[in-house]
């Protein structure tokens, strides 16, 4: 096996590397999944509460409210939880994978592998706890006499791979960009903290009034994994172009993380 | 190879008020330069030079830490570095977990780390609690079994930082005979260390890095005695402001040979003189100066007191009493129990290796601090 060892100018994904090292992804997860719930009673029981009292929390204040207005084919508790999973996945990678770089600083000052690992496991992670949430999720989903559509078998896959993606190239760009500027470690959490309120997370989409905040939502990332996910279950027609948007909009952000963490990683050992 | 930018530590505020000042002069610092050696198949190569020579910069560069600026690196065979023992150790795990984690961040395969648990754990000596959390072991055992670990590595390559550095002297003996089988299997070693015993045992070849450039190449015992006679670097002790409002007050402290000549690396044959130099204001009184010599671990060896009578004093330390390592200066000028004028607290660093004592055969073997002095009857 030869290979060379120079200043990195062309750019490339490094797929090859990566499928070399994909033992450690397992690792990566297994140890983030480990410690995440060592020494805690409930363990990941969490992964499953979390959604399930923000779910509460919201349909006693809110439920009633926006029910009365607006046209939900599923009662609001399913809608809430189906909205919180997938926004759990994102909000929890986003922050693992954001901090994953600076977290993992004395590994990767010491040893080599490639990056991308660390981020994508920190994704791995939420995957996993979405999973924990959903075995809930189907019982809830029989107490309140929904079920999935046969398309669901479609489309819940689907809304978490857009979701993944969604987590996955902002994740990215955030790791890249938090090892060289310690700012975004406070940014986040605001950044999303607000952006649960631009989801259409504990309100349906066509409840917004304003046209122009209407259109600016279109874009956001996870809209379309959540509206995929919803439809899995209501069957109902899905709004295209906002679907359209969102999609366009992930797709721009998993190239653009990728390609900003591929150009600045050979210099992570330095600035961490 | 490498150019280190000065300022390393950014905020976003920092790059704003950048971007708004006119571009100054960066200043380029290149950590190594023109540096080239072949390596062959079953060396065992020790790079040795002082601090800030580029060692472990070459070490990131082969271990692909930090790309180089320039320049290549051509390698057949899988490279493993170790640039510090138990990489990803992490405290909330058990010991079977962190082997695993270890390990594997290594680069070691999950089936190679199974094949080897066993062996691993016997090696390490952590078997009763190797399913207790991390944080409960004491940081001997965490050492143990991070150096377990490591010597289970089957890569062809192995490049190896002043890891031994660490660890109580049976356990070291062990890792490095350990490490000898490795490189009698025919695998390459890279071993950086500023222990010269070690790395005359250890290694066949040498590599002496000067300024970020290689300086001397080739057997290594050419190349410790040319790192040793080159050694005299500053080990003196000198402060920029001599301390004022005291009746005495230390000057300058320096570390010699038996040439006079200022020196930091001895041999157990040579002789040590510490030169003490003082500013006295105030004549007449009983000052008196105490001089402890320390260990690495900053243990005192010994102590010595002399009143000061004059402007400089010198401490000469015999032939064949220290033993093998580094050692340093703790001292202060005082009149006993009454007042302590000043304090120079571990300067003056000085290495001593052993060439002739009986007991180099041991290897890396502790054999204490000084040669005792007894007879056998």
């Amino acid at each position: 096996m030869e290979f060379e060892i120079k200043s990195k100018n062309k750019f490339s994904l490094g797929l090859k590397e990566l499928w070399e090292y994909r033992e450690l992804f397992y690792f990566f997860t297994w140890r983030d999944i480990k410690v995440k719930y060592k020494q805690t009673f409930l363990g990941i029981l969490w992964a499953v509460f979390q959604p399930m009292i923000m779910t509460i929390l919201f349909t006693l204040g809110f439920g009633k409210l926006i029910s009365d207005s607006s046209v939900l084919n599923i009662p609001y508790p399913v809608f809430a939880l189906s909205g919180f999973m997938l926004w759990n996945v994102f909000s929890s990678g986003l922050t693992n994978a954001g901090n994953s770089m600076v977290n993992n600083a004395s590994i990767i000052k010491k040893i080599y592998f490639p990056r991308l690992i660390v981020p994508i496991s920190s994704i791995l992670v939420s995957l996993i706890d979405f999973m924990m949430a959903f075995i809930v999720f189907v019982p809830v989903l029989y107490y309140y006499h929904c079920s999935f559509k046969l398309s669901a078998f479609l489309f819940v896959p689907l809304s978490l791979l857009l979701c993944s993606i969604a987590t996955f190239g902002l994740g990215t760009f955030l790791a890249a960009v938090n090892i060289k500027y310690r700012d975004f470690r406070y940014i986040l959490p605001f950044f999303i903290q607000a952006l649960l309120f631009l989801t259409p997370v504990i309100y349906p989409l066509n409840k917004v009034s304003n046209k122009f905040f209407a259109f600016v939502l279109q874009f956001n990332p996870m809209n379309a994994p959540i509206e995929f996910f919803r439809f899995g279950i209501t069957g109902e027609s899905l709004n295209y172009y906002s679907i359209f948007y969102s999609i366009l909009c992930s797709s721009i952000l998993l190239i653009a993380g990728i390609i900003y963490f591929r150009k600045t990683e050979s210099y992570f050992a330095d600035l961490a | 190879m490498i150019n280190h930018e000065l300022n390393h530590y950014l905020s976003l505020r920092d790059t704003i008020v950048n971007a708004f000042k006119p571009k100054s002069s960066k200043e380029v610092f290149y950590a190594l330069k023109d540096v080239s050696f072949d390596v062959m198949q079953g060396d065992s190569i020790g790079i040795i030079g002082k601090n800030g020579a580029g060692k472990s910069t070459l070490l990131k560069i082969l271990s692909k830490i930090t790309p180089p600026s320039e320049g290549k690196i051509i390698s057949r065979g899988r490279i493993a570095s170790l640039l510090e023992v138990g990489t990803g150790f992490h405290p909330e795990l058990s010991g079977r977990e962190n082997v695993f984690m270890n390990g594997s961040i290594l680069g070691m395969r999950r089936a190679e780390i199974l094949k080897n648990f066993d062996a691993i754990v016997d090696f390490s000596g952590v078997e009763k609690f190797i399913d207790t959390p991390l944080k409960h072991y004491s940081s001997g055992m965490q050492l143990r079994l991070a150096f377990a670990v490591a010597a289970f590595l089957e890569n062809e390559i192995l490049i190896i930082d002043e890891v031994l550095a660490v660890g109580d002297a049976e356990f070291q003996k062990k890792c490095l005979g350990k490490m000898k089988d490795v490189t009698s299997n025919g695998r390459t070693i890279l071993f950086v260390s500023h222990n010269m015993a070690a790395v005359k045992a250890l290694c066949s070849k040498g590599i002496f890095m000067a300024n970020g450039q290689v300086t001397a190449n080739g057997h290594i015992e050419e190349v410790v005695n040319e790192y040793l006679s080159l050694g005299h670097s500053t080990s003196a002790y000198a402060p920029e402001v001599i301390k004022a409002d005291v009746d005495i007050a230390i000057k300058k402290i320096e570390v010699l040979n038996e040439l006079g000549t200022s020196c930091s690396h001895f041999t157990c044959d040579d002789l040590i003189n510490i030169k003490f130099d003082f500013e006295i204001r105030s004549i007449n009184q009983p000052y008196s100066l105490f001089v402890i010599i320390k260990d690495k671990y900053g243990v005192p060896v010994f102590s010595a007191e002399q009143f000061i009578k004059q402007n400089s004093l010198v401490l000469k330390i015999n032939k064949m009493f220290l033993t093998r390592g580094s050692y340093h200066i703790h001292c202060f000028v005082h009149i006993p129990k009454i007042k302590q004028f000043d304090i120079a607290e571990d300067v003056c660093y000085f290495d001593i290796v052993d060439v002739s004592s009986p007991f180099i055969i041991h290897g890396e073997y502790d054999y204490g601090n000084v040669f005792g002095n007894y007879q056998w009857d």
